[in-house]
């Protein structure tokens, strides 16, 4: 049975000042603005990788960029882990606490601060939800691309840490190809502002670093976006095939051949009976494997689009396709697909892996997840963005079975090891967090990992900042 | 230029890098020399090229991407694109005909000073395309970051720290970057006759419109007739290109005739006047002349640009052009380069990034290339490069005294 993940062990001196580290926290924040009772300290022990928890010290609530700095500022003088939070929707344990770390929660900024249309910008307060800020622009035929399953909940601050996808991003690029500046907070309190309104900084491209470095190298505590033009119109269509090896061919040929549609997501008979009994979305039930094919545009220009990608897909045998008739059509079929995760687990526990694999080697790696999962003599439900190769294969156990639970989580290493053996990498756009830190060194050798340390040294020296996460715990320099 | 290293392989390139680094000989680093003008001058004890290093090393269209040694020529790459249908989106600029260099540039140069063109403001810059690095850091190791797949957040993004880097973190030895298909059918929507400021929000207006242009650049009255050899009607000419499938374009095009023709007379150019006029604009060449008058590259909010260029105009002998909606502006002055007003003016207009991109030698030698960091970013850099290359061999003082 594998070993269960590690956190950094606790620093005791950290735990016996407790109190007094609370007491002063207190002095620095509004009143109601940090929490330290036990009982309500529990909504924060864990994120949405329910595998793992852990209470932490504090959490601090602050409402300005100032507060987190004097926070920052507080916790870096007296070596108490920080471990920033948005909205805790994490996959990977991004958010998990430990023991001994202070959490600076974002949820108290939640405004959008400035909305400039003639630059196509939005600048708004980490906490703000990625939702709001299409929803914000939306009147005004706008929208903000990537476009999490969780994007009702997760915060934008969240989004940057993990550099989140989402399924659009075939087509407009992930978090980072979105985000135009922040304004953040270093380890020690400072406050440093990266890039802007303009496409242009000078110097490194230290916006592009932090973008996805898990809260590592500061928090964000705003950020400044780019939105982009709603499409006149656009439309889902669903094709089913006889097997996933099919449809994960077609996938690889419809890019092939140049066509590059907004989305296009996988779903195996697993995964579309789950969604179906949960949306209603008309999903057929009699097929394998099905692709949720979005085009946009005009009818004329979705129609021509739609006629290419048809003729790819007849070359792989599709059984059936469905166009959807109506807007609410439209929105059931995309409901049923990022609720995907949810209704998994109504049904079972599950450990969601999120490797990425080149398009070739789709219909291999889908295969011998299948193989690898019954191996260990569970279930597998596959549902992801196959547009771009990142895998999502949800493996079922029961998490109250320690048995299961190691077998889940040794079935998912196999996975990404087979990801990343397949020319891929670990984690496509929910972070390495605690769940695949250890694997690190699979993908990278300790040159390699050495390196990006010593970046994130650059910004945190003394490994204040989510310190348990993205490294193996051994082999890290000594602070 | 005098090279002194020019090894055939990475370990080639880090056995030098390793004793350079014990003797603190420092390098400049060069790939085909044609963009060497850009940032601060260098001097070094030695050069080390990485033209040896050539090669495709995997291109698998079906995946769309490719793997390329660092010192592959560009024209290499573009031409093994062209012929499955492919390009490298982010439309990197040739520096050769402001510079007026000669030699052939890298792929490995494109990534090292992030080289984009004016489908950046919508298909991202070079460090948007750019998937995975394998790189010599100062300490000559061989490290690698990123990968090949579209998209990967394992681990810190040093990736993008590398694109744009200038040589001074480490030598690209091999990079793997994303490609697009080469859209079927392309127009330029012309407006003609607006001044500066119409024009901003003409841009602005067909950004907002659901017609996805991929291109919007300004070229006023002066500088109107050295584009397309002087076809462009009469008058200022606001260009909109739009790409994809042919019927969508026509459709597009129409529609965005129909939004514009209000604002002054609208043409259309077809797509081989398209690709001509968009490469043209993307080496900039109202000011590929041969002298080495100053020319700036600033980067601001769309809405910034012809106020900048209003507010210079005041003061300065100035003539300009705008690319991304009106955000990057071409600024050639006409005596000094007059860096202290650009760069507050700059600021005071929302802030952005002036880089002083040609002058002669004396005005370079006195102003920073680059725009000027806050200080605590500046202390980053400097810890950053610290980390990277410990002994500061590479580039010494190319983007920055202190990088």
């Amino acid at each position: 049975m594998p070993e269960m993940i590690g956190f950094l062990k606790a620093k005791q001196a950290v735990l016996d000042r407790r109190q007094e580290i609370v007491a002063d926290l207190k002095d620095l924040l509004p009143k109601g603005c940090l929490i330290s009772e036990e009982r309500e300290l529990k909504p924060f022990e864990t994120d949405a990788f329910l595998a793992y928890r852990q209470v932490p010290l504090a959490v601090a609530l602050p409402e300005t960029t100032e507060q987190v700095a004097a926070v920052l500022k507080y916790c870096s003088r007296y070596g108490v882990p920080v471990v920033p939070r948005g909205a805790g929707t994490s996959l990977s344990g991004g958010a998990i606490p430990q023991e001994d770390a202070v959490v600076i929660g974002l949820s108290k900024m939640s405004r959008i601060l400035d909305i400039d249309l003639f630059n196509r910008t939005a600048t708004v307060q980490a906490g703000v939800t990625n939702l709001n800020i299409s929803e914000a622009v939306s009147a005004d035929g706008f929208f903000y691309a990537p476009d999490p399953s969780s994007q009702l909940a997760c915060t934008i601050g969240g989004n940057i840490g993990m550099n989140s996808g989402g399924a659009h991003c075939l087509k407009y690029g992930v978090t980072t190809n979105n985000l135009l500046g922040v304004k953040m907070v270093l380890f020690d309190g400072t406050v440093i502002e990266l890039g802007g309104k303009a496409l242009d900084a000078a110097g490194y491209d230290l916006l592009g670093l932090v973008c996805g470095s898990e809260g590592q190298l500061g928090i964000v505590t705003e950020a400044t976006v780019r939105l982009i033009a709603k499409p006149e119109g656009a439309r889902p269509v669903l094709f089913g095939f006889a097997s996933s090896e099919a449809a994960g061919a077609c996938v690889a040929d419809v890019i092939g051949a140049g066509i590059i549609p907004v989305a296009m997501e996988f779903m195996d008979k697993p995964a579309i009976e789950i969604c179906e009994a949960f949306a209603h979305a008309g999903y057929p039930l009699d097929v394998e494997a099905l692709l949720i094919v979005e085009v946009e545009g005009s009818e004329a220009e979705m129609d021509a689009m739609l006629q290419r990608i048809i003729e790819v897909a007849r070359r792989h045998g599709v059984t059936t396709i469905r166009e959807c008739q109506s807007a609410l059509e439209a929105a059931l079929i995309w409901k049923g697909r990022k609720s995907a995760f949810g209704a998994t687990g109504r049904i079972a526990d599950y450990i969601c892996m999120d490797g990425t694999v080149p398009l070739s080697q789709l219909s291999h790696v889908l295969r011998k997840t299948g193989e690898i999962v019954a191996g260990y003599g569970l279930r597998v439900a596959n549902v992801f963005h196959a547009g771009d190769g990142n895998m999502h294969p949800l493996i079922l156990y029961n998490i109250n079975d320690p048995e299961d639970a190691a077998r889940a989580e040794a079935a998912g290493n196999d996975i990404l090891k087979l990801c990343v053996d397949a020319g891929g990498c670990l984690t496509g756009e929910h972070g390495v967090g605690i769940e695949k830190r250890d694997l690190m060194l699979h993908q990278y050798s300790r040159a390699d990992l050495s390196q990006q340390m010593a970046a994130r040294a650059a910004f945190d020296p003394e490994w204040i900042l989510n310190p348990s996460k993205v490294f193996p715990l051994e082999g890290r320099p000594a602070a | 230029m005098i090279v002194h290293f020019e090894p055939a392989s990475a370990e080639g390139i880090a056995s030098v890098v390793r004793s350079a680094a014990a003797e603190r000989v420092t390098l400049a680093i060069v790939g085909g020399g044609t963009r060497s003008g850009l940032g601060n001058p260098v001097r070094t004890d030695r050069t080390l090229s990485t033209r040896r290093l050539s090669g495709i090393v995997s291109y698998n269209p079906a995946e769309m991407t490719m793997s390329a040694l660092a010192g592959t020529p560009l024209a290499e790459i573009e031409a093994a694109l062209r012929a499955k249908g492919q390009m490298l989106s982010f439309e990197p600029m040739d520096h050769r005909p402001i510079f007026a260099t000669s030699g052939e540039p890298t792929i490995g140069g494109v990534f090292a000073a992030n080289v984009s063109g004016p489908r950046r403001y919508v298909a991202g810059a070079a460090r948007d395309s750019l998937l995975g690095v394998r790189f010599v850091n100062g300490a000559g190791e061989m490290i690698k970051a990123g990968g090949r797949v579209m998209k990967n957040v394992t681990g810190l993004d040093l990736v993008k720290l590398m694109a744009g880097s200038y040589g001074t973190l480490g030598i690209l030895t091999e990079v793997t970057f994303k490609v697009l298909p080469i859209p079927p059918a392309a127009a330029t929507v012309v407006v003609s006759g607006l001044n500066d400021a119409e024009a901003a929000a003409a841009m602005a207006e067909t950004m907002a419109q659901p017609v996805e242009a991929s291109g919007a650049a300004h070229l006023p009255e002066s500088v109107r007739g050295r584009f397309l050899d002087g076809a462009l009607p009469d008058g200022a000419a606001t260009v909109l290109r739009l790409e994809g499938l042919t019927d969508s374009v026509d459709l597009r095009a129409e529609k965005l005739t129909a939004a514009l023709s209000r604002l002054g007379p609208v043409s259309r150019l077809d797509a081989e006047a398209t690709r001509l006029l968009w490469a043209e604009i993307r080496d900039v060449k109202p000011y590929a002349d041969g002298t080495r008058r100053p020319l700036w590259r600033v980067s601001v909010a769309p809405s910034a640009g012809h106020q900048l260029v209003a507010a210079l105009r005041l003061q300065t002998g100035v003539d300009a052009f705008y690319d991304w909606q009106g955000g990057l502006v071409w600024l050639r002055m006409e005596a000094d380069a007059e860096a202290e007003l650009v760069r507050r003016y700059v600021s005071a207009l929302g802030g952005g990034h002036a880089s002083l991109v040609r002058a002669a030698d004396d005005v370079r030698a006195g102003v920073p290339a680059f725009e000027p960091q806050a200080p605590a970013v500046a202390q980053l850099t400097e810890r950053i490069r610290a980390r990277f290359d410990p002994a500061r061999i590479f580039n010494p003082g190319r983007m920055a005294a202190n990088a």
